[in-house]
């Protein structure tokens, strides 16, 4: 598992010190940062801002943007919006699931992926679209999944 | 960049941006909204610059990303000005013949127009190609002009006046009146009159109070706000300004999606440069009025979206409703008067100011005024972000702008107001599209997703997929939406994998009129809208699911197998091998056949049997037939019949 930098965590929170309401504002940097939300990092938050673990606990997770789980080092995200789904898009999630073995949410156990379903990324025109790590695959096939996939190692 | 100080001093800045700008010096613009970018709009934006300098054009020539043209099927678009060409699909390796001939030379490269699909014609002018001839974009139309973090681009083309004619000229009531007489209607879901939301803002006691636009934009397949604010970002600033001088405001926010990160960079460029240039800040405009934004970055969460679950989270709060006995509008962000708005309603507000309520008026229809911004998604031609009047025909929409259904299938309904909405058959398709008219035919106008589907779409399916969104979305503060959705779908889940039983059709009707007259906030009152307005025009195709364990649109996988015709099958090894599960049987000059336990119903022999031969087919709700005896499977015998 990835260590975590302690003084970057230290650093994030230090941005918004003395303000009030920024906790989600908080969190979204610390998730972007690590790509996870680690049971140390609330513990920090906790501590210097003197908040009950237990409300960030429930913002974390309340929010589909925050994840208490470490992510694997690609992240695949399967539009299912509603323009993807009318294109077809639930047999490319089964697809990637059937192939990789996880359910939405889930990362496989050698941490290669991480799969996450999304609910429209806004570029209807490509549907239906997969994107793994910011890459943008359009009017993707079922027959075509699998190489997609090896091509992230 | 000293502070404008008047509008004097804005008329003024606007001549020397003007005077600077030689309108005969070639301009390129590149669409660089998310959707192009996803196609490549980076590596064009590179080509072109690189292509300039080596063509030693850099200096005669300019370059401009822009937001969103609307058109996005036929992204990354490129065009010319003061020529007016307009290049679609524009890839990096067609830089430099662009360059070489429509820049240095006048000649126009051919294959990259838009070619008419019925008479064949090419098409050179953005304005004539009928994706954009048929629209009436008047929120939506300077996007392709104007680079959004480049303030100057806004303010040549009479960016911030209808500000500057406030601050100067109007007292905030006189505003107010202005906005009320306008009709305008809020563009996010409910159509509330705008001007009659600041008032009671306005009149609500308490101090400060606060104004906000929300760009959450959670319904699926719906992009005009993100487009708007990643493209045109000071348009909605200035409405907002604006805005809150009527209401009396000096604090604002704007609440983005975490999953728009351009429209919060492209947004937080406009604060900086807005507070540089004196429209933002104590003394705006030296008119003394003071008011600031700041942008809150939403987590991802459906519910948020509603106006008193976004005050909550933009408290750093979990974002859920709040019960509605006191309007936000007397108590909102820390209990304050609280006036949220949509983007494109914020963006609408300046157009009012500058042109009056009386022209604003003047388009639409009886009780919506002005244009609406649709984003028109799914089985259609064009796909594509289209603005028309308020009245305009689905029809019109679909058929004239989206160019029709894709692929020649045929049309089998709408789908309009996200999972709030309901879906609209073909026998409505001439329906004027305004707020009232889609609420009465069951849907409703949200924030104008428009999602068309053809006739290879399960409506049942889709029923299921919005009751499934919506269950996850839910954030279960009150039972009836909490458990209400759940029992919907588990009903819709076993109509779909052919386990419905009578009376299951009456049973979602009986919840779904408790969830609509229980539920706490308008996520649960509407939750059910999908559900109904399918029963309510497909019935007949619940019933098929239900009675006859068949569905019509082969799409539910419980319900079809895949085939291989016989008397079709050339043998050919493709969908053999790309099976990934081992299902189908055969070899070279022998008719293949799925072995049906085997097969995982993944549909990629479907998709690979060659378009000429269409041997695989699927079945729904009749057996398969058996597999042809051995001796009959040799592929000569075919040749001989």
């Amino acid at each position: 598992m990835v260590e975590i930098d302690l003084n970057r965590v230290e650093e994030i929170i230090g941005r918004y010190e003395g303000e009030e309401g920024v906790l989600i504002q908080m969190l979204l940097d610390l998730q972007s940062e690590f790509n996870w939300i680690p049971r140390e990092v609330i513990a920090r938050i906790s501590e210097r801002l003197h908040i009950p673990k237990s409300q960030i606990y429930r913002i974390a997770s309340f929010y589909k943007a925050m994840s208490l789980s470490p992510v694997g080092r690609h992240v695949i995200q399967v539009c299912l919006g509603t323009a993807c789904q009318v294109r077809g898009a639930p047999r490319i999630m089964d697809r990637v699931k059937e192939s990789l073995g996880i359910e939405e949410g889930e990362t496989t156990q050698d941490m290669r992926f991480t799969l996450r379903r999304v609910n429209c990324l806004g570029c209807c025109a490509m549907g239906p679209v997969v994107v793994v790590d910011g890459d943008y695959h359009g009017k993707v096939t079922p027959s075509e999944v699998e190489d997609l996939l090896q091509s992230y190692k | 960049m000293s502070r404008v100080k008047s509008k004097e001093d804005l008329l003024a800045l606007q001549s020397a941006i003007l005077a600077k700008r030689n309108p005969d010096k070639p301009l390129i613009t590149l669409c660089s909204g998310t959707a192009c970018c996803a196609t490549g709009s980076d590596a064009v934006a590179n080509a072109i610059k690189a292509e300039l300098e080596k063509q030693g054009l850099s200096d005669t020539v300019n370059f401009r990303r822009t937001g969103c043209h609307g058109f996005c099927e036929r992204g990354p678009i490129v065009t010319i000005y003061p020529y007016d060409i307009c290049y679609l699909n524009v890839s990096p390796e067609d830089v430099p013949e662009i360059i070489s001939k429509s820049i240095k030379g006048h000649e126009i490269v051919e294959r990259l127009l838009y070619t008419d699909p019925n008479t064949g014609e090419r098409i050179v002018r953005e304005s004539d190609i009928p994706f954009y001839k048929y629209q009436t974009r008047l929120v939506f139309g300077d996007n392709p002009v104007i680079e959004p973090t480049n303030i100057e681009d806004y303010i040549a083309i009479g960016g911030y006046q209808a500000l500057a004619k406030v601050l100067e000229e109007m007292t905030p009531e006189e505003v107010l009146e202005e906005v009320k007489k306008s009709n305008l209607r809020g563009r996010g879901g409910g159509g509330f009159p705008a001007g009659r939301k600041w008032e009671s803002t306005r009149n609500a006691p308490g101090e400060p109070k606060y104004v906000i636009v929300n760009c959450d934009e959670g319904d699926p397949g719906a992009y005009m706000d993100r487009s708007l604010m990643e493209g045109n970002p000071h348009r909605v600033l200035e409405g907002l300004i604006i805005g809150a001088y009527a209401i009396g405001s000096h604090q604002g926010f704007v609440y983005v999606r975490q999953e728009y990160p351009l429209a919060v960079k492209n947004l937080s460029i406009a604060l900086d440069q807005a507070r540089e240039y004196g429209f933002l800040g104590d003394d705006i405009l030296g008119s003394g009025f003071k008011f600031d934004v700041c942008i809150h970055r939403g987590a991802g969460a459906f519910v948020s979206g509603e106006s008193s679950a976004l005050m909550n989270a933009i408290e750093g709060k979990v974002g859920e409703p709040r019960p509605k006995y006191i309007h936000t509008s007397e108590s909102g962000i820390w209990e304050k008067p609280s006036n949220l708005n949509n983007v494109e309603t914020w963006a609408n507000v300046p157009l009012i100011i500058e042109r009056g309520a009386d022209w604003f008026n003047s388009i639409g229809t009886e009780h919506s005024k002005g244009t609406k911004i649709f984003s028109l998604v799914g089985a259609v031609n064009n796909t594509g972000l289209v603005e028309v009047p308020m009245g305009t025909t689905l029809r019109d929409i679909i058929y004239k702008i989206g160019g029709g259904i894709r692929s020649g299938k045929k049309f089998k309904a709408v789908q309009t107001g996200g999972p709030s909405g309901g879906v609209i058959p073909e026998q409505y398709l001439d329906a004027p599209v305004d707020f009232d008219e889609l609420t009465r035919l069951g849907s409703m106008m949200g924030s104008g997703g428009m999602i068309v589907m053809a006739e290879d779409t399960c409506i049942v399916d889709i029923a299921r997929y919005f009751v499934d969104f919506l269950c996850d979305e839910s954030c279960g503060k009150c039972v009836p939406c909490r458990e209400g959705l759940k029992r919907m779908r588990d009903i819709l889940n076993d109509i779909v994998a052919g386990r419905g039983k009578e009376g299951d059709i009456e049973l979602l009707e009986e919840i779904a009129h408790v969830m609509k007259s229980a539920s706490l906030c308008a996520l649960g009152t509407t939750a059910a809208n999908p559900v109904l307005s399918t029963i309510r025009y497909f019935k007949a195709e619940y019933e098929a699911h239900i009675e006859e364990k068949r569905c019509p649109a082969l799409v539910c996988k419980d319900l079809i197998s895949y085939y291989i015709q016989p008397d079709k099958c050339i043998a050919c090894m493709l969908c053999l091998k790309n099976c990934p599960s081992g299902a189908i049987q055969g070899e070279k000059r022998k008719i293949h056949v799925i072995d049906q336990r085997k097969c995982i119903k993944c549909g990629i022999c479907f998709e690979v049997c060659p378009p000429k031969v269409r041997a695989v087919t699927k079945i729904s709700g009749k057996p398969v037939p058996p597999p042809l005896p051995e001796s009959e499977r040799v592929i000569e015998r075919r040749a001989k019949r």
